[in-house]
């Protein structure tokens, strides 16, 4: 018996197909959950992720208590928590105050918000890692703490933090396939859905694997070539 | 008068590194600061551009701006009092990501707003008064601590500051070195700038100084013109401080 899915790329996927066939047909399906929404997710999400990360740590640096309060408890609570329950709270708990938010927003905000509390921790130390005399030249040719924190400050520490917001990235990719679970219809929720029908589980969730690999591969490539240009007129 | 510091104190935690100062500057005058390490030196000098606030003390500059730290102080009076002077220090402190070029037009361009263009033909006029034309476009870390320190004075003269501040700009540097900073201060005090500088190197002090102030504890000891202050000490703590500087064996 053929079992058909929704989708029309995967009209002729069939559980009797051989194994060869099987990649090769699910694989455009896959491709285009990866395009469509593993890929777009992780990007807006870090972007926005690092915005959020970048005031987070700001107001952490303030020396008014007040200020730093908000920053602290909203990094407690988003480390202090399971990304899934975070994410089920916004897609299947907020429907509970009326607050309806579809699949793909919602995971969008779930990963703003982690992105942003743990990234927070590594623009924070990176910050604190550039010494105190290059606040003290900016101050004494004239800088507000904000000019010497975007001329200054900013430049170096971006080059700290290359490496560890380079890890934060690449596990942004991976842990999108969680948003399979608010119904986005990413790579790994492609996976599932032909392997719902064709009980491949072993080859299509390796296929899945693969494909995350070979993002993740091509990330780590961007990282050095970034490091390596953000380096060069550093002394070693 | 280009400025009188009255009463001056500074106190870290319980530790009070600065007691009553009094200090006058004429404009292009030349201040030489010695004394012992942890006298105070380099935390007064701190005081003048806002790096560290004090805890009491009336700035009155000749030109009318007046800051009283017993006071609240503003934001915007403290930016103020730091425009008012250029700081080199002991460490260079150049920004490492930018040229030479780069580190001394990001004042001029970056606060002042001045046009590109133009500052960047007195950024190139000022390094090659301090010996480094041929330089412009090196970074700090291709450079050596000379020619790093000169990068940094060309970087606080290009914001033409009233007063120049100086913390031991020669403590770092190798003694090979230490010349061809001298050099271009030594011009520098010629060019009838104000400066008031901290240091170690006696002789030069002595040379270039219009007033030698010693401090020690927190309190300037004694002030004067340096032939008196260094060659004929009135205090005994100035004349026990120059024996052991300057004969460090005895």
């Amino acid at each position: 018996m053929k079992m058909f899915l929704d989708n029309n790329l995967l009209l002729t996927i069939t559980a009797n197909m051989e194994g060869w066939e099987l990649i090769i047909n699910s694989l455009p399906s896959m491709l285009s959950g990866a395009i469509q929404y593993t890929i777009p997710l992780t990007l807006i999400s870090f972007i926005g992720g690092l915005i959020l990360a970048l005031i987070t740590a700001m107001s952490r640096l303030s020396k008014s208590r007040i200020i730093q309060a908000p920053a602290i408890i909203y990094v407690s609570a988003i480390r202090g928590t399971p990304l899934l329950v975070q994410l089920f709270i916004i897609f299947y708990g907020l429907p509970n105050l009326g607050i309806n938010i579809d699949p793909f927003p919602s995971a969008t905000i779930a990963f703003i918000l982690n992105v942003g509390a743990y990234a927070s921790e590594i623009i924070r130390a990176s910050i604190l890692s550039i010494p105190k005399g290059q606040w003290e030249a900016a101050f004494t040719i004239g800088m507000t703490r904000w000019t010497a924190l975007r001329r200054i400050i900013l430049p170096q520490a971006a080059r700290v933090s290359v490496p560890p917001l380079s890890n934060s990235f690449i596990s942004l990719v991976k842990d999108t396939s969680l948003a399979s679970l608010v119904l986005v219809a990413e790579l790994f929720r492609k996976a599932q859905e032909i392997a719902a029908r064709t009980y491949d589980f072993l080859l299509l969730y390796v296929e899945a694997a693969l494909i995350y690999w070979v993002i993740c591969f091509i990330l780590s490539l961007a990282q050095e070539v970034l490091e390596r240009k953000l380096s060069r007129h550093i002394a070693r | 008068m280009y400025l009188t510091v009255k009463g001056l104190a500074k106190s870290f935690g319980r530790n009070e590194v600065l007691k009553n100062i009094d200090l006058e500057i004429k404009k292009g005058e030349v201040v030489s600061i010695i004394g012992p390490s942890g006298s105070g030196k380099t935390t007064m000098l701190r005081c003048f551009n806002g790096l560290e606030q004090p805890d009491k003390g009336v700035f009155n500059f000749g030109d009318g701006f007046t800051l009283n730290f017993e006071e609240m102080t503003k934001k915007q009076e403290i930016l103020r009092l730091s425009r008012k002077s250029g700081m080199v220090f002991q460490s260079y402190n150049l920004f490492p990501h930018k040229t030479a070029l780069q580190n001394v037009m990001e004042g001029p361009v970056i606060v002042q707003k001045r046009k590109k263009s133009e500052a960047k033909r007195e950024a190139e006029e000022l390094l090659k008064k301090v010996g480094l034309g041929d330089k412009m476009d090196l970074y700090p870390h291709q450079l050596s601590g000379g020619q790093q320190q000169r990068v940094g004075i060309a970087r606080a003269l290009a914001l033409k500051p009233e007063l120049l501040l100086f913390d031991e700009p020669t403590s770092a540097l190798d003694p090979e070195l230490i010349g061809e900073v001298l050099k271009v201060m030594k011009d520098l005090a010629h060019e009838n700038w104000t400066m008031l500088i901290v240091t170690h190197e006696i002789q030069f002090a002595g040379e270039i100084s219009d007033k030698v102030l010693f401090m020690d504890g927190g309190y300037v000891i004694e002030q004067g013109k340096p032939d008196e202050v260094l060659k004929h000490p009135r205090e005994e703590r100035t004349k026990q401080f120059l024996k052991r500087i300057l004969n460090p064996t005895k």
